[in-house]
C-alpha cells in the first residue's frame, strides 16, 4: 500500500498514541523481564542452560506446540465450514452464521471455560446423557485432560480464524469459479481444486492467527487442563508466583516471545496484513 | 482435434428473465445455426450477458425454453452442458499454471495424461502461448491471458463457444489481432460460436449473423449487410453506423419500389411499402449520399447547404443542413468537401434509389 507523504502522515500521527501504549505497557516491561532472564539469580546464561536441560520444561514445550497445532487444525477447519455459510450461503444462514461468530465475543473467556467443565466432567451434561441412552456405563474423562484444552480452546479461537477466511472468500472472483463449473467440473470437485486454493492466503493467515493465540493461552488450559496438561503460560505463572523461580520464568518467556516473532515475521512475508481482517 | 458435425445447433423459444420487477430480457426467440459466427450485439445494460448466463445455464431463465440439438436443456445443469465460456475479464485459475489451466477440462473429463498432455500442447501451439506454459496468468499480458481463456474453453471440443466482450479490455491493434485469429479459430474448429459485444464494427467484422439487442429485447437478426443495409427500426439503423434520417411524406409503392415527397421533391426507394405508409422516415448512410452541383428531375436529391467538416485523412466528413433544417452528414472524397464549402451556397445531394431504406415515423 502505498499513499501520498500526508497520507502516511496522518496515518503515523494516528498511529502515534497506540505505539507510545505499546511500548509503555509491553516493550518496556518486557525489557525487564529479558533482564531478569539474564540476571536471576546470578548474572549468565544460566537460566538459558537450565531451560535446556531441565525435562519438565521441555515436556511443556512439545504438549504446547503439540496442543496450539491440533487447536489450530480443529479451529481452521470448523471456521472454514462457518465462513463458507457465513460468506456464501442463503441470507438466513447469513444470519445465523453471524449470530454463531459474534456471540461468543460477548462472553467473558472465564464462564466459557467453566460452561466446558460443567458439559465434559464426570457427571456434566455429556457423560450424564451418555450414560443414560446407555452408550457408555463409566464416564469417560473429557476434562483435566488435554482433551478439554483442545475443545475449550478450539471453540474460544474459531471466531478469530473466520475473520482472514471471510476476507478471503469475500475477494474471491464468482466468475472463476463459474468458469470452472461451465467447464464441466461438479461443485465438490470446485471447491477442493479451485475455490480451496483461492482463499490459499486466508488459510495461512487464520492458521497463524490461531497458532500464536494458542502458544500464549493461560485462562482456558489452566481450568479445563486441571494442572495435568500444562501449558507453556501456566508454567511461566508457576515459576513466577509459586516456585518463586523468577530467572527460569522470565527465560521461558524470552523464548516464547522470539518464536512467536519468527512465526509473526513468517506469517507478513506471506500474507499481506490487510487480508488479515 | 475438433470432429466436424460436433457443433451444436441451439434454439432459444420464448426466453425471459426478470430480477424483481426488472425485466433483463424479454420472449427472446432465436435459432442459432451449427457451426454459426453468431454476434450478439447491443448497447450495455441490454441484456447480452444474461443471455450468454443463460446458454451457459448459470442463469435459470424465468419463461421459456432452450434446445440443444433438438433435446430440451433448460433445466441441464452448467457442469453438464459442455459450453466452452470466455468470460469478461477471463476468469482464468489464478493458482495454476497456463498448461494446467488449459488442462482442467480435460482432467475434470477424466483423460489420460497422455492425452491431456498432447492436446494442452497443441492447444497451447494453436493459440500461440508456446514458451508460456508454466507461467501463472498474473505473470502474463491481457492478450496473452485471453489466448489462455480461449485455449482453455476450446480444448475439450465444445458444441459451442460462448464469449462475453472478450476483447473489451484490449488496445486496438491487440483487439485487430485477436479478432482475426478468433476469426481463424472459429473455422479450425468449426464449433458454434456465440460472442458477445457492444462494438458494433466488430460485430460487423466478424460475424456470420447479427442478433441486436436493447433494453432486454431482441430487434433484429440477421447477416452484417442485411442489419447494416436494411435495418428493421430506427434503432438498429442508428446503432450500426451513422446514418441520415429524412421525413417523406405521402409513401405510396410504386414500380419496384416505393415513391414519396421529400422536402417536396419526389424521391423513389427500392424497398416495399406495403407496411409503411403515409409518413415515414427516410434513411441513408453518410458514404451512399454524394454531392452534385445539380439533380436530374428522375434522381433522388435535396438541396442542402454545407455547414462544417471534419477532416477524417482518406475522406472528409462533411455537415449539411438541408432546406426545411434536417441535419444531414455525409463522408466524400476531400476535395469535393473543400469545394461544397468554399462555395458556401447550396449543393444537391443525391443517392440511388436501392440505397435508401423507409422507417416508420418516430418508431423505434
Ligand atoms: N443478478 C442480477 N440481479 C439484478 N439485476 C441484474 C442481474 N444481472 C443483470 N441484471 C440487470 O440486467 C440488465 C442486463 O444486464 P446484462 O445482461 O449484464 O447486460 P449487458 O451484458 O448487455 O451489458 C442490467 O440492467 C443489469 O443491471
Ligand atoms: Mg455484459
Amino acid at each position: 500500500m502505498r499513499g501520498t507523504l500526508s497520507d502516511r502522515m496522518g496515518a503515523a500521527v494516528l498511529m502515534a498514541p497506540l505505539l507510545l501504549f505499546l511500548i509503555l505497557a509491553y516493550a518496556w516491561p518486557f525489557l525487564g523481564v529479558v533482564k531478569w532472564s539474564f540476571t536471576l539469580p546470578t548474572p549468565g546464561l544460566g537460566q538459558y542452560h537450565a531451560l535446556l536441560t531441565d525435562e519438565l520444561v521441555q515436556s511443556v514445550f512439545i504438549r504446547t506446540l503439540r496442543i496450539a497445532a491440533i487447536v489450530t487444525l480443529v479451529s481452521v477447519t470448523a471456521a472454514y465450514a462457518i465462513t463458507v455459510v457465513w460468506v456464501r450461503g442463503s441470507p438466513v444462514q447469513r444470519v445465523l452464521a453471524e449470530f454463531c461468530i459474534l456471540v461468543p465475543f460477548w462472553i467473558s473467556v472465564l464462564t466459557r471455560a467453566f460452561g466446558w467443565v460443567a458439559l465434559l466432567s464426570n457427571r456434566g451434561l455429556i457423560n450424564t446423557w451418555l450414560q443414560s441412552i446407555g452408550f457408555i456405563s463409566e464416564p469417560l474423562t473429557l476434562v483435566r485432560n488435554e482433551f478439554g484444552v483442545i475443545v475449550g480452546m478450539s471453540h474460544f479461537l474459531i471466531p478469530f480464524a473466520v475473520f482472514p477466511l471471510a476476507s478471503a472468500m469475500r475477494s474471491l472472483d464468482e466468475r472463476v469459479l463459474l468458469a470452472a463449473r461451465g467447464l464441466g467440473s461438479s461443485r465438490m470437485r470446485t471447491f477442493w481444486t479451485v475455490f480451496v486454493p483461492m482463499t490459499r492466503s486466508g488459510i495461512i493467515g487464520s492458521a497463524m492467527i490461531t497458532f500464536v493465540f494458542s502458544l500464549g493461552f493461560f485462562v482456558t488450559p489452566a481450568i479445563l487442563g486441571g494442572g495435568r496438561s500444562v501449558m507453556i503460560a501456566e508454567l511461566i505463572y508457576l515459576r513466577i508466583f509459586q516456585s518463586p523461580d523468577w530467572g527460569l520464568g522470565a527465560a521461558i518467556s524470552v523464548v516464547l516471545v522470539v518464536f512467536v516473532g519468527a512465526l509473526m515475521a513468517l506469517l507478513f512475508r506471506y500474507v499481506k496484513p490487510k487480508q488479515l481482517v | 482435434m475438433q470432429q466436424p458435425g460436433r457443433a451444436a445447433e441451439i434454439k432459444a423459444n420464448g426466453i425471459g428473465k426478470s430480477f424483481g420487477s426488472f425485466r433483463a430480457l424479454d420472449n427472446l426467440s432465436l435459432d442459432i445455426g451449427r457451426g454459426e459466427f453468431l454476434t450478439l450485439l447491443g448497447p450495455s445494460g441490454s441484456g447480452k450477458t444474461t443471455f450468454l448466463m443463460i446458454l451457459a445455464g448459470f442463469v435459470q431463465p424465468s419463461e421459456g425454453k432452450l434446445f440443444s440439438d433438438g433435446v430440451d436443456i433448460t433445466n441441464r445443469p452448467a457442469e453438464q452442458r459442455a459450453a466452452g465460456m470466455v468470460f469478461q475479464g477471463y476468469a482464468l485459475f489464478p493458482h495454476m499454471s497456463v498448461e494446467q489451466n488449459i488442462a482442467f477440462p480435460l482432467k475434470v473429463r477424466k483423460k489420460s495424461a497422455a492425452e491431456i498432455k498432447t492436446r494442452v500442447g497443441e492447444m497451447v501451439e494453436r493459440v500461440g502461448l508456446k514458451g508460456h506454459e508454466k507461467k501463472l496468468p498474473a505473470q502474463l499480458s491481457g492478450g496473452q491471458q485471453q489466448r489462455v481463456a480461449l485455449a482453455r474453453a476450446l480444448v475439450f471440443g465444445p458444441g459451442v463457444l460462448l464469449l462475453d466482450e472478450p476483447f473489451s479490455a484490449l488496445d486496438k491493434s491487440l483487439r485487430g489481432q485477436m479478432q482475426a485469429e478468433m476469426k481463424r479459430l472459429h473455422q479450425e474448429t468449426g464449433t458454434t460460436f456465440v460472442f458477445v459485444t457492444h462494438d458494433q464494427s466488430e460485430a460487423l467484422a466478424l460475424s456470420s449473423r447479427v442478433a441486436i439487442f436493447n433494453h432486454g429485447k431482441l430487434l433484429q437478426v440477421g447477416r452484417p449487410d442485411e442489419v447494416y443495409d436494411r435495418p428493421a427500426n430506427r434503432f438498429v439503423a442508428e446503432f450500426l453506423g451513422e446514418i441520415n434520417m429524412l421525413p417523406v411524406k405521402g409513401v405510396r409503392p410504386a414500380d419496384n419500389g416505393a415513391t414519396g415527397l421529400c422536402e417536396d421533391r419526389a424521391v423513389n426507394m427500392r424497398c416495399k411499402a406495403e407496411a409503411i405508409k403515409g409518413d415515414a422516415i427516410l434513411a441513408i448512410r453518410p458514404e451512399d449520399m454524394s454531392i452534385a452541383p445539380e439533380a436530374s428531375v428522375n434522381q433522388n436529391g435535396i438541396a442542402a447547404t454545407a455547414v462544417a467538416s471534419t477532416y477524417l485523412g482518406a475522406a472528409t466528413k462533411l455537415d449539411l443542413t438541408t432546406r426545411q433544417g434536417a441535419k444531414v452528414t455525409v463522408s466524400v472524397p476531400n476535395e469535393v468537401a473543400a469545394a461544397a464549402l468554399s462555395k458556401g451556397n447550396s449543393v444537391w445531394l443525391t443517392w440511388p434509389a436501392e440505397k435508401g431504406f423507409l422507417l416508420p415515423d418516430g418508431g423505434q
